[in-house]
């Protein structure tokens, strides 16, 4: 953080939440991108994700006891694709916090966390099924909103859509 | 339910409804069976598949299917203007079009950062209300037709009737608004609308409590409704549940009041939340009850915001537009009270585009809905046609 700058609140809460996170994973987190808009720090040691999670889900001081969204995305100048969470804690300590995870963008995978929050499951799904990255350790790892036989993954930025689909022309 | 050991021979089921014990099955070896409901089934209130893995009458395991509805709606953002998005933002959620816009309206403001005139947020809040009240009409119709009483459906639609009308005087249409603009609104309020609306809720209060008495009161209704589908605070949190779903576990979370945006820190309105008397807490009949109050504290938002609104002298609802939009490079989350609980938008600018880089709705159902397999184990057939209703799905936000 720049020094002297004016930071609003819900930022300030959010950087104690994540110097707590910094404290106990050292180097598996990067540093604290305080921006006005989502706040977020991003996971370096992707296999270290289901541990952070766990730890800022329990953390006394954290308590980030719901996950309000999980966005998949496509760094596509970085050759990886990655997951954005928001995550925060509802009705304890009311602070929140986005946590970025990155992988591969061929054959990559990223843990699951629908062990942690609930939520993630679905989430983790539509992520997989729109952008293709794989979550290991996800109970029900299949395809959600396309059909299961559909070609390729949709939401990246390459994407070319299938010619024909059991027969039926795609592209119009 | 409670299960009994018979040593292999058959099995003995037992499941306690309230008070009664009733014995569904006695000595009998069962096997499962695979009942797909829908995706043409009525009650699933849309497109929506569930595979139910049955022992007997009572399902072991019920699994959603979705997608029938999916229309790339993400991928369709990714290629539109950021103004051009809002006509899609009605098709997420058709029966709150209002809400969803407002919602992502926010999204693309707080990104921006611009300052909206005063008199366009009371309009907003008005309107969305409005239209929260249609929402929870359609929730407790249907929901009552799901568990057989027709007549609440037809009051209930009535009134929204009575509703739609005047969004329609307001915006040009009746379900898919395009109303709430990125920085202001499409038109002002037509010169009679404040005038109708206050007409509106002085009919419409002694109506719900009439659609109260009808339904909520009706004793066949609370039977098949009080301790179905029960879903304790702490996994309802875990499983992201939102809007009535959650307060419907006793969770007082509003974003409104805990989250707050637009005027409503300067509205004075209470979020129910069902105290064990009338349900139990977490069970479908709460989550009924929940809509069925939160339509009231409505009612009594739009009356302050109608006496709190700047008048119309030299208003422009267009005046805070930008000329073009182009946010800066950045990420943002932003969220919304919609009647089916948190509807987020995640928007990433690069900065140089007109077209956003991603955006994401999180949608309120999809999260609500996932709670399914954990809801339906163990119920009966007939309850998980209740269970479904209590959550009320709008497929076209579910898919997308």
């Amino acid at each position: 953080m720049e020094e002297g700058k004016v930071v609003s609140r819900s930022v300030a809460e959010s950087a104690a939440a994540y110097a707590i996170i910094h404290e106990k994973f050292g180097k598996a987190v990067s540093a604290f991108d305080a921006n006005d808009t989502m706040p977020f720090f991003e996971v370096l040691d992707t296999e270290l994700w289901p541990d952070i999670a766990l730890f800022m889900r329990d953390h006394a001081k954290l308590k980030f006891n719901y996950m309000a969204c999980l966005t998949g995305l496509d760094y596509q100048s970085e050759d990886k694709v990655g997951i954005v969470c928001n995550i925060e804690s509802l009705g304890l300590l009311n602070h929140k916090l986005a946590v970025k995870v990155k992988c591969a963008r061929d054959g990559g995978s990223i843990p699951s966390v629908a062990c942690v929050w609930h939520t993630a499951n679905w989430h983790e799904r539509e992520a997989y099924d729109l952008f293709g990255m794989l979550f290991t350790g996800h109970p029900d790892m299949r395809r959600i909103l396309c059909p299961e036989d559909w070609e390729g993954f949709p939401l990246r930025k390459d994407y070319k859509v299938q010619e024909r689909y059991h027969g039926i022309k795609v592209p119009y | 339910m409670q299960e009994l050991d018979t040593a292999g021979l058959g099995s003995v089921r037992v499941t306690r409804k309230n008070d009664n014990v009733v014995v569904i099955e006695k000595d009998l070896a069962t096997e499962q069976m695979v009942l797909a409901m829908g995706p043409q089934h009525p009650s699933t209130h849309g497109v929506l598949k569930l595979e139910c893995l049955t022992d007997g009458e009572v399902i072991t395991e019920a699994v959603p299917y979705l997608g029938y509805l999916h229309r790339c709606f993400e991928k369709c953002c990714e290629n539109v203007d950021y103004p051009a998005i809002v006509p899609y933002t009605d098709r997420l959620d058709y029966l709150s079009g209002m809400n969803s816009e407002f919602s992502y309206a926010l999204a693309v403001e707080k990104l921006l950062d611009i300052e909206i005139p005063r008199r366009v947020e009371f309009i907003r809040v008005i309107v969305a209300e409005l239209n929260r009240i249609a929402s929870h009409l359609v929730a407790i119709g249907t929901y009552g037709i799901d568990l057989g009483a027709f007549t609440p459906f037809l009051f209930c639609f009535r009134d929204r009737e009575i509703i739609l009308g005047l969004l329609e005087w307001a915006s040009g249409a009746r379900m898919l608004y395009n109303y709430i603009w990125i920085g202001g609104l499409a038109y002002d309020v037509p010169s009679d609308f404040l005038k109708r609306v206050r007409e509106f809720v002085t009919y419409f209060r002694p109506k719900a409590v009439e659609l109260c008495n009808l339904l909520t009161e009706n004793e066949i209704f609370v039977k098949r409704t009080r301790g179905i589908g029960l879903m304790p605070a702490g996994v309802a949190i875990n499983y992201g549940w939102s809007g009535p779903m959650l307060r419907g576990s006793g969770v007082k979370w509003d974003l409104r009041r805990n989250d707050p945006y637009s005027v409503y820190p300067e509205l004075d309105f209470n979020v129910p939340v069902p105290d064990g008397k009338l349900s139990d807490v977490g069970d479908c009949l709460s989550r009924h009850l929940v809509r069925a109050w939160e339509m009231d504290e409505s009612l009594k938002i739009i009356e302050q915001c109608i006496d709190k609104m700047p008048s119309a002298e030299g208003f422009n609802p267009r005046s805070a537009i930008p000329k073009r939009i182009r946010p800066k490079a950045g990420e943002v989350y932003a969220r919304a009270e919609n009647p089916r609980g948190e509807l987020g938008f995640y928007i990433q600018s690069d900065g140089k585009s007109t077209k956003p880089l991603r955006c994401k709705a999180r949608s309120s159902c999809f999260v609500n809905l996932s709670a399914m397999k954990d809801l339906s184990k163990g119920q009966l057939i007939p309850d998980l046609v209740a269970i479904i209703g209590s959550i009320d799905i709008v497929l076209g936000e579910v898919d997308r």
